[in-house]
């Protein structure tokens, strides 16, 4: 037992070192993080997206872009620890991001299992490089959790489909160049076996974006809203009706990607019981404080040596267990309760609100706000239960009343 | 990176839970709960055929000089099999206090009795309801003489010697008695546990050897050291619960339907195995900072320890849970370990004591980086 590389992934690893030192700014601390113009006062208000842009094709000349893709479409054809090693290195670095996972993580390995060979090669460099940004159009106002209830109707005319219906909580709708999107191409069909799937240009005709407000105020998600939309037939992903296998590949990426809960953590909670003054005591010095530490130190901790038994399976070349599903439902709650309490510890200072980045009420506040859009986005806590009693405990699903009647008689949505 | 234990270690551990399946140790721990033996003799023959007590002894001293990790892979299984044996006192705790002391006539004539599993140790160190400190603590060594009460001594009626902690000077340290010493009173007591006993044990002026009397970490040490393992115990108790959880909600029928179909249950099993995969993973930490002794041990034993005291407790009530009615009946297996994860919790300081032990050796060591 013990945490070093082996010889070839401390090459791989001094490699990849070797470029990022060369070119990007190292980190002075964990919080040092890439801050893009548009918050620092430095420049426009585009930046952060056209900062990852550059950052992505900066790496892709260069080799590091999607690394586990074969070379030819624009990757490395690095092993999946290779990757990992990867991420550990890059994330030393004040680089951009956060534009990119969809496309490069969902909808890549997608097009990359059923497009042609020609898409492959006219969509997939282009989607290593960078410029080109995807978004996913699954979720809809009926169908959350129960994707397979969507309701966006797809109608073939010659070579060409028409679209017409409304999506929701699609994230960088409103700057995605392309989409990946599933529709209903049988209303007459049982539930799962009348879906279709496409890939298609965002800026084609009939295409509306609306931005939804969150509760952080932000508004990285959007409605889209399809009046008549056309899209050729060769654009289609797996077979008329087939559709609901190619989403669960996509999803299956989904569940691969998502991980931490980005916002506090112990680190920030343990700081914070240290400067913060309880009944003329500093909080860490309370027992019921400590016990919560212990807790969350114990989940941290947890989730920290959980990832590290999967990278050494993957070093092994075994499949690692299915700790994404854990490690979201875990890390999602920490961060809630975490707010939570340091809120809580801070008083009544907390409640005034605090938009300075380097204030720590921001920190909490934000996450506080953050926490529940984590708890449901890619996976609800619900859904991700679901997987781990059924994919990993072989548990069996839950009686269906919807899985064989014709699509149209199943109720769905709210009846509120 | 290669955390994770050796092909060889994976197979010691294999070889050990084909031991107690094919013995039925669960079957074996009601014997001993039900019936007037104070330990399962056979099975613990059984075991230290198998060379389980000489783990960790160096060779020179009859052992089979493996280390740490390979220990962490026994108390996993003895966890899972709830085995009613003096095990964890006398392997954990006596055997390590004596292979850590600087005494080296102790060690040879100890160890070799020890790995032979003729001689049975264990640990005395509860005095009334609290943990003894060197402020508190009023077993005495003076002189080469020992004085005081210890409560709940586990396996005290069994044991052939004692580790006593007791003050001496300012510190306190770790001395060995040896039970027939002129001066010990063992009086057996009836154990939350039935299938494990427990003893007081008083010591008048009896003759002691030194263990440890320069400081008093040597028995922080014997604690994170045991922390560690005991946690692989509870994991394995753990997964044990939550294995027959899950198998009664795949046969049991009702609205119906296998109950093991509902989501009330497949998330309450969720859970369990959220909880049971945490601890298991500072568990390895834990390990691997036993085994290479790391300057992180006290952080990384308290933070298994917590981890799995937790998972222990949650996967075994919500297993009764699980079963139903029938699981809160003395005729099914599951109190099996509902008391055995609770006997666990407490054997070497509870989870209050733990919880705080943690955080204090976090403030310590300023971690996480």
């Amino acid at each position: 037992m013990d945490f070093n590389d082996t010889a070839e992934e401390a090459k791989f690893r001094k490699e990849a070192s070797d470029w990022l030192s060369a070119n990007a700014e190292k980190k002075e601390h964990s919080r040092d993080v890439y801050r893009p113009a548009e918050l620092t006062g430095e420049g426009g208000e585009s930046s952060a997206l056209q900062d990852a842009k550059d950052w992505m094709t900066k790496k892709y000349e260069a080799g590091w872009a999607c690394l586990h893709w074969p070379k030819e479409y624009g990757g490395r054809d690095a092993t999946a620890i290779e990757r990992v090693i990867w991420a550990q290195e890059e994330s030393k670095y004040k680089v951009p991001g956060g534009f990119h996972e969809i496309g490069q993580g969902m909808a890549g390995p997608t097009m990359m299992l059923y497009a042609t060979e020609e898409q492959k090669k006219e969509y997939l460099p282009p989607m290593a490089k960078g410029q080109e940004i995807w978004c996913q159009l699954f979720s809809e106002p009926g169908a959350g959790s129960d994707l397979a209830g969507i309701k966006t109707k797809a109608e073939l005319d010659g070579d060409t489909w028409t679209i017409n219906g409304q999506k929701v909580w699609t994230s960088g709708a409103h700057y995605s160049d392309y989409a990946i999107l599933v529709t209903r191409s049988d209303f007459n069909a049982p539930k799962h076996k009348g879906l279709t799937y496409f890939f298609l240009d965002m800026k084609s005709p009939g295409i509306e974006v609306r931005p939804i407000r969150q509760i952080t105020g932000g508004a990285n998600f959007n409605e889209v809203y399809f009046t008549d939309v056309k899209i050729p037939d060769s654009q289609r992903l797996g077979e008329v009706g087939d559709g609901w296998k190619v989403a669960l590949t996509t999803l299956m990426n989904e569940r691969l990607a998502v991980g931490d809960a980005s916002g506090v953590d112990f680190q920030e909670i343990f700081e914070l019981t240290k400067e913060s003054d309880f009944n003329g005591e500093n909080a860490i010095s309370n027992g019921g404080v400590r016990e919560r530490l212990a807790d969350w130190y114990c989940e941290y901790a947890g989730l920290k040596y959980t990832k590290m038994r999967n990278i050494s399976a993957l070093s092994r070349g075994d499949t690692p267990g299915p700790d994404a599903s854990i490690t979201k439902i875990v890390s999602a709650n920490k961060l809630q309760d975490i707010a939570n309490f340091g809120m809580d510890l801070m008083d009544n200072a907390s409640i005034i609100k605090s938009d300075d980045k380097d204030d720590i009420r921001a920190l909490f506040q934000g996450s506080l706000l953050g926490a529940p859009l984590i708890r449901i986005a890619g996976g609800t806590d619900e859904i991700l239960r679901n997987i781990i009693a059924e994919q990993v405990l072989g548990m069996p699903q839950d009686v269906r009343v919807d899985k064989t009647v014709p699509f149209n008689e199943i109720p769905s949505g709210s009846k509120n | 990176m290669n955390f994770e234990f050796s092909d060889d270690q994976l197979v010691m551990k294999e070889e050990v839970r084909k031991l107690f399946e094919k013995e039925d140790t669960v079957k074996r721990n009601r014997n001993i709960l039900e019936g007037d033996e104070n330990f399962d003799k056979d099975l613990w023959n059984k075991v230290v055929e198998m060379g389980l007590t000489a783990v960790t002894i160096p060779e020179e001293h009859g052992g089979i000089g493996l280390g740490f990790l390979e220990l962490c892979v026994v108390a996993e299984e003895m966890g899972r099999a709830i085995a009613p044996i003096p095990y964890s006192s006398s392997v954990y705790l006596a055997t390590t206090a004596i292979i850590n002391s600087s005494n080296e006539d102790v060690k040879k004539e100890y160890l070799p009795k020890l790995a032979a599993g003729e001689m049975i140790g264990t640990f005395a160190h509860s005095e009334e309801l609290g943990t003894p400190t060197s402020d508190n603590a009023k077993t005495t060594f003076q002189a080469g003489k020992l004085s005081g009460e210890k409560i709940a001594v586990p396996d005290g009626d069994i044991a052939n010697i004692f580790i006593v902690s007791a003050k001496c000077g300012d510190n306190v340290g770790l001395f060995l008695v040896d039970t027939d010493s002129e001066g010990v009173e063992v009086s057996k007591a009836e154990c939350f546990d039935g299938s494990r006993s427990y003893a007081n044990v008083s010591f008048k002026d009896v003759d002691a050897k030194v263990i440890e009397d320069s400081s008093s970490e040597a028995i922080e040490k014997l604690l994170n050291q045991a922390a560690v393992l005991f946690s692989f115990e509870q994991v394995g108790g753990a997964e044990a619960s939550m294995n027959m959880a899950k198998e009664y909600a795949m046969g049991r029928y009702a609205f119906g339907r296998q109950i093991g179909s509902f989501q009330a249950i497949k998330h309450k099993l969720a859970d369990m195995y959220i909880s049971l995969t945490l601890a298991r993973s500072n568990c390895y930490f834990g390990a691997w900072a036993l085994g290479n002794d790391a300057p992180e041990l006290p952080v990384a034993a308290a933070t298994a320890r917590v981890s799995a005291t937790k998972a222990f407790y949650e996967c075994s009530k919500e297993n009764i849970q699980t079963h139903g009615g029938m699981g809160a009946t003395w005729e099914f297996d599951c109190h099996l370990f509902y008391r055995r994860a609770r006997l666990l919790s407490a054997n070497i300081g509870g989870q209050s004591l733990w919880k705080d032990k943690l955080v204090s050796s976090i403030e310590r060591s300023n971690l996480p980086q």
